[in-house]
């Protein structure tokens, strides 16, 4: 008995590390939705931060460097799509789509050099208290600070929204740009902000993936993950905590497979894959049923081009 | 309006720069580069004939697009409605495998354009029903079809002489698309794409339907004070949509392919999206503009054999190609602006 609860603890703990990237960029894409931005670009900067991080560990031999540095390159790439959202008025939609395309491309040609090459070991914090805990230990210790700060972020994103000045900017920014601006906020600077802090967080999940999780770089690697983060935080109706919530069952679904594979459960593997995909339409289909129920929280004019008149 | 189509060429141009730049920083020789991506491919008959096999099902899912994008719909699981039409057209193909006879290959296009059109009445269906967002739903499908195909090529239509390879029988002969000529790997299915070009053409500029299409694009409220029936529009361009890309899907399994596994399309489902903007929603501008995309695609395989970069690169040259159509519609922008300013003028 005492081996299946420690076996439960493990796994719990590899649920929590599998849904780190989804947590940190659906957080990073909620503040830019409740903007008013729509960006489908996530799995592009994910991408980007992916092969960042690990060119910049590779050359530097620097892991702060390379953290760093993939928030910085996630901030970059998400620059090109402000500037042609905000500044030229494009289409959210299309612009997003084009990022997402454009960085698969850019990661697969910057990364070239680096396929095969060996990832560096990356510190993981009280690994003697992980050890000694028999059912709390492999799921309270034993992380990267990365995962520490992933689970901290929908809390910290939720007092941003409800309890600070900026955050309540942002929102109204996001449900009526058009009365935020006639009370004096520059709408286009929030949003610039926000589409860049989005993408910091999605450079953020990449750089997890390509130095923490998985440690090395694979063409491709996010494999679809920006997607699903893009689902998670319709999923979660733009709350930060469902995004948490979300983002254990999303990532709990993908070790949950690995497991049943391997215990040879009958349910095939790419019904349960296909499983976060199929409740997000469920979701979106019942709160969008209620109109009050996605007025709480869906940013009134998410996607919708702002314009001043000068 | 001239500018409105000159803008395209301005982003290709743009593109090619761009491109150029990046081979150069990435320590190529850019001019070398740039030639073995947009002139080594096409420069034989059997490149031009690879050229129209990639424009095929471009030019097919974008101008379904075109329909919905023109009316204000966000179909984007295109993707999702070319696996699900393969799927379905796929599933009849098996059906006969062992069999030949005349009557098979129209099933089998058939049931490709009926699965992708059931596919895509999904999103339109909950957006009109349930007013749920169709972009986020088409886009959640497309996953759901890959992953079904997938299913279904490792499980229960794999070959079973296969020798447990991803992927299903053989289509007998008479489900695959006849081939135009000996040796060039272009087949028919480039007549259903031409097909629905012109047919498209006829639609949008020559029919009620079409009329009611553009009105809502240009203005829902216009639309609805017409009493034009929104809810059927709607259902009817995702149909339409869904039924080219489909036809798009089964056209690579019965064309080029021969039988379903897993990696049936390189994404064409999203690229169409560039396609269908770069054609500028036209039905004769989409045949260029697949001519131009397709040609990014063929370009990356030139260069992943002479210069062994990786074939994603041609995602770079398509992302790049919308940003910069996107950016040089500010152009227009500007032009909209400064003509109302005048107007405004000479009203005063």
């Amino acid at each position: 008995m005492s081996l299946d609860i420690s076996f439960i603890g493990i796994l719990i703990g590899s649920i929590m590390a599998s849904s780190v990237p989804l947590i940190l960029a659906a957080s990073g894409e909620l503040i830019t939705e409740r903007s008013g931005v729509l960006n489908l670009g996530v799995e592009g900067m994910m991408i980007i931060g992916a092969i960042s991080g690990f060119a910049l560990m590779v050359i530097t031999d620097n892991l702060f460097i390379a953290i760093v540095g993939s928030m910085l390159s996630g901030v970059i790439i998400s620059l090109i799509f402000g500037f042609l959202t905000q500044s030229l008025l494009t289409n959210h939609v299309a612009t997003g789509l084009a990022l997402t395309i454009f960085g698969i491309g850019l990661s697969a040609m910057l990364g070239k050099n680096f396929v095969g090459i060996p990832g560096k070991e990356f510190p993981i914090l009280f690994s003697s208290l992980r050890e000694s805990i028999p059912f709390f230990g492999p799921i309270l210790f034993g992380h990267s600070i990365v995962l520490y700060f992933a689970f901290a972020l929908p809390f910290l994103t939720n007092y941003f929204l409800k309890k600070t000045k900026l955050g309540l900017v942002v929102r109204a920014v996001g449900d009526s740009p058009v009365s935020a601006s006639n009370q004096g906020i520059n709408v286009i600077l929030v949003r610039y902000c926000c589409i860049l802090y989005g993408g910091a967080m999605c450079g953020l999940a990449g750089a997890y993936l390509s130095l923490i999780y998985t440690p090395q770089w694979i063409e491709n690697m996010t494999a679809g993950r920006g997607w699903i983060a893009l689902a998670l935080v319709v999923f979660a109706t733009w709350s930060p905590i469902k995004v948490l919530i979300g983002a254990l069952i999303f990532g709990g679904i993908t070790i949950l497979q690995l497991h049943m594979q391997a215990i040879g459960f009958r349910i095939p593997v790419q019904f349960l894959s296909a499983l976060p995909y199929l409740m997000t339409i469920i979701v979106l289909v019942v709160i969008s049923r209620d109109s009050r129920k996605i007025k709480l929280n869906t940013p009134t004019s998410l996607g919708r081009i702002f314009y001043k008149e000068k | 309006m001239a500018l409105y189509f000159f803008t395209p060429f301005i982003a290709i141009i743009l593109t090619i720069l761009g491109g150029g730049i990046i081979f150069y920083i990435l320590g190529f020789n850019p001019i070398e580069a740039l030639k073995f991506y947009f002139i080594t491919p096409i420069s034989n008959l059997y490149g031009f004939s690879e050229l129209l096999l990639k424009a095929t099902p471009l030019c097919l899912i974008a101008i379904g697009l075109s329909f919905c994008f023109k009316s204000n719909n966000w179909n984007i699981g295109a993707e999702g409605q070319l696996t699900f039409g393969a799927i379905v057209g796929g599933g009849v193909a098996l059906l006969f495998y062992n069999q030949e006879g005349f009557y098979i290959l129209p099933l089998v296009i058939l049931a490709g354009a009926i699965g992708g059109m059931i596919f895509a009445l999904i999103p339109a269906i909950l957006k009109t029903y349930f007013n749920t967002n169709e972009i986020l739903v088409s886009l959640m499908l497309v996953y759901v079809s890959k992953l079904l195909l997938d299913y279904l090529v490792v499980g229960p239509w794999s070959n079973p002489e296969g020798f447990n390879f991803p992927e299903t029988r053989q289509f007998s002969d008479s489900s695959r698309m006849p081939l135009l000529f000996e040796g060039l790997r272009i087949h028919a299915g480039i007549f259903l794409a031409l097909a629905a070009v012109m047919l498209s053409w006829f639609i949008l500029y020559k029919t009620y339907l079409g009329f009611q299409i553009k009105v809502s694009g240009l203005s829902l409220k216009t639309a609805k004070y017409a009493g034009f029936k929104g809810k059927t529009m709607i259902l009817v361009v995702f149909m339409i949509s869904g039924a080219c890309a489909g036809l798009a899907g089964v056209g690579e399994i019965t064309g080029p392919i021969g039988q379903l596994h897993r990696m049936i399309s390189p994404d064409y489902g999203f690229t169409a999206i560039i396609v269908a903007f770069l054609g500028r929603l036209n039905p004769f501008g989409i045949i260029f503009a697949s001519l131009v995309v397709a040609l990014t695609y063929l370009g990356a395989e030139t260069a992943q054999i002479f210069l062994q970069i990786p074939k994603y690169t041609g995602q770079v040259f398509q992302g790049m190609i919308l940003f910069f159509l996107l950016a040089s519609d500010y152009l227009l922008f500007f032009k909209v602006k400064i003509l109302s300013l005048k107007k405004n003028e000479l009203r005063h």
